[in-house]
């Protein structure tokens, strides 16, 4: 069947087409966590399928179980009208599922042809058939009228061709559904207007394809259906045609989704934190992931900074701590310049920053719930060379009932807690320091709703006590709980300002969300 | 949230409920030394000896003040592989100092007392140790290259201040004032070689470093994830550069103490210590992933290696024969580690 290659929706109604994947009632539990509750999913031939919903809402688990990577703790999956069962990747590759993950998964040092044939050699009588291989490269790149010499390295391409190179690996195995998970994130408007004309000519062949973003409205040009998912359920299904920006974003978010309101009726204190013409630059990239940016924070006042991947806001965040450099700019705390202080003087001053990742740069995995929260303020409880095991202890009491962590004490390993937990002792040891500043970068990712409630609630009383809080989210119905003043960061730079009066449209319309990029 | 309330009650009826296996595997660096020296006292009537233990116990001390070193820069995420070059280099040093220093200029030659060749021989193991630091953390140099780079680069040094010979002569002259090197390697305080005293004192030193101050909780969160101590203002380069510095002063009091057991100098010493060091540490109970390790397992780590390999000799196992049973262990010890923290989640 093939569909008009345009931007309009299609014609032909979607309830026509053939399924040909279909998850039935498919539910997922990690230990206790539920992250998939009963969803219903079907892929139809020859159609683009976009997945919507925030952070955490399952969409990803949705995907691994789809592509093979995981297996549902219940429900089955259909395809052409059977029941399969998919117990590991390549045997979704075998039934024709190819996933092209946010991360491309490609080999940079190795050339296009390696790559696309990687793992499914094409071997003669004398080792691998480097000619074939040549020859099928180029047949295919031809296929996605994409101009890329099978022997460059992939390290030599652009992040768009790299993209097409991963597509052209999943085309090679005859894959029938290809999954892409945020394929846009990193491109440039160009390239994701030739990634847009090879997914309009994969759906003419033939081919289904699931398809995740966070950009609302550029997915909103490429889909032919919406599925919206939440906390692990399937909120709302529709065919193209009925649906708008709106629908999308009332069913992501909810209308009764409600993690707090802005700590009110406080006096704000002078100005705690100001950055003046900050300018970061980009390790990806060549340019500036900051540029330029001014911004102040008084006492008492909770700020969120709202923006897309790659928005600049986790490097403006770890160049307030000190842990990247800016190349011009400068950082003032109540007034005194910061900008040569390390990390530890930061922290000594009143700074701190609550890091995105907590496995990778918050928690250390090898000691217990009591030392991790006691780590940022070892010198508090030394005296003269030694510490004091009762002073120590005394601030990983008041920690843990300070932020709430729910651990069987103190000796407990910090694998034995649960996310929302692990993410509590990473605030609580940056709140041990008693800071007159905190920065937080995306506190409330992978946590669930309760969590992220009693985060924002530690948040706001510290507000209300006089600390500045700064704290980054992706998810813009965060942006309307907490904060008195939101900040939308695009392209390194403050794009727009809103006060708790503004819309979730206003703020996505701002971070370029809502346009083609 | 509930959820992890029902994990967390969950917990301590699982730690109640300690299975021997369990212990057996905490203890198994301890269980390890006992069933070896059970082993070979029923295997030979001079192995149980006071004076077996205490010729023993002198080899021990050697490769114990390696380890120590060694288990900080584990604990760090790092590896030394230099510690077997420092010991000889610190032995030559020392045998170096000890026949004078000639002073061309003023045209005398300089006997140094005893106490100035330790001070300066402990003050070079010190700056080898700083370099591999420096490189390390500043240079971003990775540490199995940084010191094995500086494995060849002290050997070679040793050779050439010896031009390949060794230093037979250390026990001084009266006459100049520099007698009483032999006191490290033959003198005994209550019946204890001043060599054990060393490492006894080294390692209490080294345990209340790690449980009791700043820099070993620095140390062990540096080590367990550097990004995550850097940012709660944990100085983590400072940290890599004093381990590595530690880590030679240690080898060099290993020096100091085999050289006066041996009564010479010769620039082989310690030729492929750091590979037993390694060892010892490993049976230790240590994480070679970095955060994970203590001085008590280490100290019985070494005692397994070394009671192991006299005990071997002992009973007139071939040389060869050692080489393979001392192998085995390591990977036995390894495959424990692996047993015991695979289950805690990945480092």
């Amino acid at each position: 069947m093939r569909v008009p290659e345009t931007d309009e929706a299609p014609q032909v109604a979607p309830d026509t087409t053939e399924v040909v994947l279909a998850a039935r009632n498919v539910s997922k539990s990690f230990g206790a966590v539920h992250a998939l509750k009963g969803v219903n999913f079907d892929v139809h031939r020859g159609q683009v399928t976009t997945l919507f919903g925030e952070n955490g809402a399952g969409k990803s688990t949705l995907m691994k179980i789809l592509s093979g990577v995981h297996l549902p703790t219940s429900g089955e999956l259909i395809l052409d009208g059977e029941a399969v069962e998919i117990a590991s990747t390549v045997e979704a590759r075998d039934l024709g599922i190819a996933i092209i993950h946010q991360e491309l998964s490609l080999a940079p040092n190795m050339t296009v042809r390696d790559n696309i044939f990687l793992g499914c050699e094409i071997m003669g009588s004398t080792g691998v058939n480097y000619a074939e291989e040549g020859r099928q490269a180029r047949e295919l790149m031809r296929e996605l009228e994409e101009d890329i010499d099978p022997l460059t390295r992939v390290e030599d391409l652009r992040l768009g061709q790299q993209q097409i190179v991963e597509i052209a690996r999943a085309l090679s195995a005859n894959s029938r559904i290809l999954i892409m998970d945020e394929p846009t994130s990193a491109l440039s408007a160009s390239e994701v207007e030739v990634l847009f004309k090879v997914i309009r000519d994969l759906k003419a062949r033939g081919v289904s394809i699931v398809y995740i973003s966070h950009h609302l409205e550029e997915a909103l040009t490429i889909t032919d259906h919406a599925v919206v998912l939440r906390d692990g359920v399937m909120t709302a299904y529709a065919p193209r045609s009925e649906i708008d920006l709106e629908w999308i974003v009332r069913n992501m978010v909810g209308e009764n989704f409600d993690i707090g309101s802005p700590p009110s009726r406080h006096e704000m204190g002078t100005t705690a934190l100001e950055l003046r013409g900050l300018t970061v630059p980009a390790t990806s990239f060549t340019g500036n992931a900051v540029d330029g940016l001014d911004l102040s924070v008084k006492s008492g006042e909770v700020v969120c900074i709202y923006g897309l991947m790659g928005a600049g806001r986790t490097e403006m965040m770890e160049c307030v701590a000190g842990r990247l450099p800016a190349t011009a700019g400068r950082v003032l705390l109540h007034g005194q310049d910061i900008s040569s202080f390390t990390i530890a003087q930061r922290i000594e001053a009143g700074l701190v920053l609550v890091p995105e990742d907590r496995q990778r740069d918050g928690l250390v995995q090898t000691m217990t719930v009591g030392r991790n929260l006691s780590l940022a303020s070892i010198s508090d409880f030394t005296r003269g060379l030694f510490t004091n095991r009762r002073d120590e202890n005394r601030i990983i009491e008041d920690s843990i009932r300070e932020v709430t962590v729910k651990t069987d004490g103190p000796d407990a390993t910090i694998g034995s807690l649960s996310g929302g937990n692990q993410q509590k002792v990473v605030i609580g040891k940056m709140l041990a320091t008693t800071p007159s500043v905190v920065v937080l970068d995306e506190p409330s990712r992978g946590i669930d709703v309760g969590a992220k409630a009693e985060v924002f609630r530690i948040l706001a009383e510290h507000a209300k006590n006089g600390m500045a809080v700064v704290f980054s989210t992706s998810e813009v119905g965060e942006c309307l709980s907490i904060a008195h003043r939101i900040i939308v960061m695009r392209r390194g730079r403050i794009a727009a300002e809103f006060t708790q009066d503004t819309t979730k449209e206003a703020i996505m319309a701002a971070s370029g969300e809502s346009l083609v990029a | 949230m509930s959820d992890t309330t029902n994990r967390a009650a969950g917990r301590p009826g699982k730690k109640g409920g300690w299975s021997i296996i369990q212990l057996l595997l905490e203890g198994r660096a301890f269980f390890g030394l006992i069933a070896i020296v059970m082993t070979f006292s029923m295997l030979s009537p001079n192995y149980a000896t006071v004076s077996n233990f205490l010729i023993m116990s002198n080899h021990v001390a050697i490769f114990g003040l390696l380890a120590l070193g060694m288990l900080l820069v584990i604990l760090n995420g790092g590896i030394d592989l230099s510690v077997g070059s420092v010991l000889g280099l610190s032995g030559v040093f020392a045998g170096f100092l000890m026949q004078g220093v000639e002073i061309q200029s003023a045209g005398v030659i300089v006997y140094p007392p005893v106490w100035a060749v330790v001070v300066l021989t402990v003050a070079l193991g010190a700056f080898v140790g700083m370099c591999n630091g420096v490189l390390v953390a500043y240079f971003k140099v990775p540490a199995f290259v940084a010191t094995l780079g500086s494995l060849y680069v002290a050997r070679g040094v040793a050779l050439l201040m010896t031009d390949g010979l060794t230093f037979n002569n250390l026990s001084g002259d009266p006459a100049l004032g520099n007698t009483g090197f032999e006191w490290l390697g033959f003198n005994r305080i209550a019946g204890v070689p001043v060599g054990v005293l060393i490492l006894a004192v080294a390692a209490i030193v080294t345990g209340v470093i790690l449980s009791r101050t700043a820099f070993g909780r620095w140390l062990y969160a540096s080590g367990g994830n550097a990004r995550a101590a850097e940012l709660s203002g944990v100085p983590v380069r400072r940290v890599q550069v004093i381990v590595y510095s530690l880590s030679g002063v240690l080898a060099a009091f290993a020096g100091l103490v085999l050289s006066a057991q041996l009564t010479s100098a010769g620039p082989q010493a310690g030729f492929t210590y750091e590979l037993t060091t390694i060892a010892a540490v490993v049976v230790g109970g240590a994480s070679l992933m970095g955060g994970r390790g203590t001085v008590t397992g280490t100290l019985l780590g070494a005692f397994v290696i070394g009671f192991l390999s006299d005990g071997l000799v002992i009973i007139g196992v071939s040389s060869y024969w050692q080489t393979v049973f001392t192998g085995a262990v390591i990977v036995l010890a390894v495959m424990l580690n692996s047993i015991q923290y695979g289950g805690r989640g990945k480092t």
